[in-house]
């Protein structure tokens, strides 16, 4: 039941094969025997999910059926659900129900599909390991002995896990594909702005963008045709036609120009990690595409302009949560000094206070210039690096991560080595453009993800691609054991 | 030593728009605690700022009004600080890159001089939420916070150090209130703090060109607490400098029934508020379209108004100055004038009567009982001669009090000047019969006598004799024989 399609769950739904009660109630069970090995959800929500499956099944009944009727889904703790705890993994928010859904969530309700719970995730979006968690790590199901990649990692476990049909996530930096490529599981990074960040709790504003982790490109194309679209309630949302994702999917390929980045195949890259891709690089040859390398020549600094623009805004965007108004709120405070103290350091954990003072030195007066300024400044060059590049090539190829999966614990104690494993992710944070990572050959037993980045709003172009890969191999379609 | 006060005005006045400037909550006053105030305004987690365009389109009007460049692109910025009432922990407000550039306005001294002050700039901003000290809320020890006002659409206006004592100050403040008022993007009240002014203060030895230390006062609510502030800190400073102190950079504040400034922070202890650029907005661009159309309907401004006033209808500076104070006033005024033709006795009227009777009823020129018609229907009787200035200030109590027009009023109480000759000749005949030994008195040369005369003349006429037919005939009959 768990393996199929979406696809094939929405029809079997629509003949009656089986109901999206049961469906849901299948998927409830998982949770519930497996997901203790995992600590994927933070929250579980059986009974508006089962109230919402047999709506589902009166509407399936009724022929008024969404596109996504009765399939049940999960969202990562960080789109604010009406009535249901939004925490986004922080002791923070641990008392935190919205009173609004994100249009994200509304979008997926209004199309039919089920909210089984919310996924765990690092603390804020803030971590690569989803060791940052209030609630505690995430196991990768492949490895319980290591992680599943951050921030999503809930999401991508949870998928990988075959504890809900598909989930959403959240990248700032690489925070779906990274997991998703960790976790063996297909996660697509959508451009700045296709979907609302209305209700979506920012990190990084300018960087956050809404996407979605699922088993295949065909299920990922299957909830982006819902969640995608101009939204007036955020102002950097895209006001730019939705092309039908699934009608693209199975578009020719023949004659695609892959380019492959130097940069992304240098020091750092694990050797098998590197195998893996040049793998798959070839069976895209064998479907008719053509290789070239290109240079994404600013693409080293990447990183530290990431670790200046993300923290900025995050030390701005976190400064809200003050213990005033909601969340959590410190013990007798003596007087408004000690509130704002104890409040923020009770409720954020280690990486998000270590975030909000790099945030918060780099805007400070005397080192905007040097900081924040030039960050933005080195951003439009590796903005313009990528322009270039797609002049030449119709996507860019090249490993998600630089390694599998790590041991959990390998690298809390060692902020840079964990920033350094979104080193191939974040230029396309930087540049606004989609990204999708995809699962190929693994490497000792462990998932390895191929990350195809395309031109800004060419999400059909990367879902087509990744799906006529997946038409012709069958990694996306492994389970991990005792998964399956 | 001589010294010279230097003052910069920020004045924030309060945009006149429906909704907030990022929310769709509405921005009335005076409503019950926080039940104008939604998921933005709140700051909840996950919410994002839409602009209000009409708070664009009036700051829009605002930059033409001052002769400002209104900028092609400007952008939000935030400005970090903690504050319970400043729900997100930033206030949205523009820093780089204002909406309206550098323009001016001008004021007229005591002398009746005009003085040009300049703007340096005026920027959108939101306001913060209120907080309320009560000692008594939930039995002690707690602030209320009450976040209706927070997300309101402010313009702060920031002018140049232009202004040299607290009376130009104080006519600067009032000329952009008026302006305010006059291109009705703003309310202007003051008692609701729809018009709050900061005033940056400093002196230095009258010659020296560089700028003094200054001091910024911080929300003042009124133009007498204005004055009354910059003048005790312009003492303040001067005093220090004397005794051989230095100013400081600070911000204080007024305290009014004390009537002084006190420090309410230095500069070391001032926020660093971390400006960037808000990414949850995009740049404002205005194309010339949306710019052509904010300003289509703006009304002829005070200034060539006052002007105007002056060449076209021969008023005084003063008057015509006092007569565009407001533009229902103007346009009251300008009613009266075209109507009755007579420019002088209108603004005699409307600034005197008129105006006396209204600031008596707490009234507002919108709200005066005595439309502009019925004042040129009063003025025309004066000026044909139907009544006299003293019988048409009672004309003008009845109206005032709803007894209808001019005409029917003298109709009704026969108030109709007697400048019938017969009828006067008889009374003047009447009274010089019976008061021989005043006529006396007047042909043996005390012409002061004549005063005597009109006077009882007027009173047997009941007042409504015609003075100059009055005088005429008295002068006839008591000649010496």
């Amino acid at each position: 039941m768990q393996n199929k399609s979406i696809a094939q769950m929405a029809a079997e739904l629509r003949l009656r094969t089986y109901s999206s009660v049961e469906l849901t109630q299948h998927y409830l069970e998982r949770i519930a025997r497996l997901d203790p090995r995992l600590n994927s959800f933070i929250s579980v929500a059986r009974e508006s999910a089962l109230a919402a499956a047999a709506r589902a099944d009166q509407a399936i009944a009724r022929g008024v059926a969404g596109p996504l009727a009765g399939i049940p889904i999960a969202h990562k703790d960080i789109f604010c659900t009406k009535g249901l705890k939004t925490s986004c993994g922080s002791r923070m928010l641990d008392n935190f129900v919205a009173p609004y859904d994100a249009t994200v969530v509304e979008r997926l309700a209004a199309a039919g599909a089920i909210v089984l719970g919310k996924t765990n995730m690092d603390e804020f979006a803030m971590g690569s390991s989803n060791e940052t968690s209030f609630y505690g790590p995430v196991k990768n199901p492949w490895d319980a002995a290591r992680v599943p990649g951050g921030s999503s990692g809930g999401s991508a476990a949870a998928v990988a896990a075959r504890l809900c049909a598909a989930a959403t996530g959240t990248d700032t930096g690489g925070s779906i594909r990274q997991p998703a490529a960790l976790c063996g599981i297909t996660g697509l990074k959508p451009t700045y702005g296709r979907c609302s960040r209305w209700g979506m709790i920012a990190f990084a504003s300018s960087l956050d963008q809404a996407g979605v982790l699922a088993r295949s490109a065909a299920d990922a194309a299957c909830l982006l045709d819902e969640m995608a679209g101009f939204d007036p309630r955020d102002s950097t949302s895209a006001d730019v036609e939705v092309p039908d994702y699934v009608d693209a999917l199975d578009d020719e390929i023949a004659g695609l120009r892959i380019g492959l980045p130097k940069e992304y195949f240098g020091a750092g890259l694990d050797d098998r990690v590197a195998a893996s891709v040049q793998d798959a690089i070839k069976e895209y040859e064998r479907l008719g595409a053509t290789v070239q390398e290109i240079s994404l020549p600013n693409s080293p600094l990447s990183v530290p302009v990431y670790y200046v623009v993300a923290p900025a805004e995050c030390s701005s965007n976190l400064a809200r949560f003050d213990g005033v108004r909601y969340g959590h709120r410190c013990a007798e405070p003596r007087d408004l000094e000690d509130l704002y103290q104890r409040s923020r350091a009770e409720g954020f954990g280690t990486e998000v206070q270590r975030r909000i003072m790099i945030g918060t030195y780099v805007l400070s007066a005397g080192y905007y210039d040097a900081y924040y300024l030039k960050a933005q400044r080195i951003r439009q060059l590796i903005a313009g690096d990528f322009a270039r590049a797609f002049e030449q090539v119709d996507v860019i190829m090249g490993p998600t991560t630089p390694t599998t999966a790590f041991p959990l614990g390998a690298k809390t104690d060692d902020p840079v080595a964990m920033y350094l494993n979104d080193i191939y992710t974040i230029a396309t944070n930087l540049a606004g453009l989609p990204g999708i990572s995809i699962p190929i050959a693994p490497v000792a037993g462990l998932p390895v993800g191929l990350q195809i980045i395309g031109n800004a709003f060419q999400e059909a172009r990367l879902l087509n691609v990744a799906h006529r890969y997946q038409h012709v191999t069958h990694w996306h379609q492994q389970a991990p054991t005792g998964f399956e | 030593m001589q010294w010279e006060t230097v003052i910069g005005l920020e004045i924030h006045t309060q945009l006149a728009t429906q909704s907030k400037i990022f929310s769709g909550a509405a921005t009335r006053f005076g409503a019950a605690p926080n039940t104008q105030a939604c998921a933005i305004d709140l700051g909840l987690p996950g919410v994002l700022p839409v602009l209000n365009q009409e708070a664009v389109r009036l700051a829009v009007r605002f930059g033409k009004a001052i002769g400002a460049t209104i900028a092609p692109r400007s952008v939000f910025a935030r400005k970090n600080y903690f504050y319970p009432d400043l729900p997100k922990g930033y206030q949205i407000s523009q820093y780089e890159l204002p909406i309206v550039g550098e323009g001016w306005v001008e004021i007229v001294l005591d002398d009746g001089t005009l003085k040009s002050v300049g703007v340096t700039r005026a920027h959108l901003e939101e306001d913060a939420g209120k907080s309320l000290h009560d000692a008594s809320l939930r039995g002690g020890g707690y602030t209320g916070i009450d976040l209706n006002r927070a997300g309101t659409p402010l313009l702060e206006i920031v002018s140049e150090p232009d202004l040299r004592s607290a009376q130009e100050a104080v006519a600067y403040a009032r000329k952009i209130h008026q302006l305010v008022r006059w291109i009705g993007i703003s309310d202007g009240n003051m008692q609701e703090g729809s018009f709050r002014v900061d005033a940056n203060v400093s002196v230095r030895p009258l010659g020296q060109t560089t700028f003094g230390t200054r001091a910024e006062i911080k929300n003042i609510n009124s133009f007498r607490f204005l004055e009354r502030a910059i003048q005790f800190e312009v003492e303040r400073q001067i005093d220090v400098l004397e005794s051989g102190g230095t100013v400081v950079q600070e911000t204080r504040l007024y305290d009014a029934e004390r009537d002084e400034t006190r420090s309410m922070r230095s500069k070391e202890e001032a926020n660093d508020y971390r400006y960037f650029p808000d990414p949850d907005l995009l740049p404002v661009e205005l194309d010339v379209a949306f710019i052509v159309d904010a300003v289509a309907d703006l009304p002829e401004l005070p200034d060539s108004l006052r002007e105007r006033f002056h060449v076209q209808y021969g008023l005084t500076e003063y008057d015509a100055s006092q007569l565009s104070m407001t533009r229902e006033l103007a346009q009251y005024f300008e009613a009266v004038a075209q109507a009755s033709g007579e420019p002088k006795l209108a603004a005699n009227w409307v600034s005197g009567e008129l105006s006396a009777a209204l600031n008596r009823s707490e009234l507002e020129i919108t709200e005066s009982p005595v439309s502009a018609a019925m004042l040129a229907g009063l003025i025309h009787r004066i000026q044909d001669g139907t009544i006299s200035g003293k019988l048409a200030k009672q004309v003008f109590e009845a109206m005032w009090h709803g007894e209808g027009d001019a005409d029917s009023i003298i109709m009704d109480r026969g108030l109709r000047q007697i400048t019938d000759s017969s009828a006067l000749e008889a009374i003047i005949d009447g009274i010089i019969t019976a008061n021989p030994e005043q006529v006396e008195q007047y042909r043996a040369g005390k012409e002061k006598v004549l005063g005597f005369f009109v006077g009882q003349t007027m009173k047997a006429s009941q007042g409504k004799a015609n003075p100059q037919e009055v005088n005429r005939l008295l002068l006839e009959k008591l000649a010496p024989r």
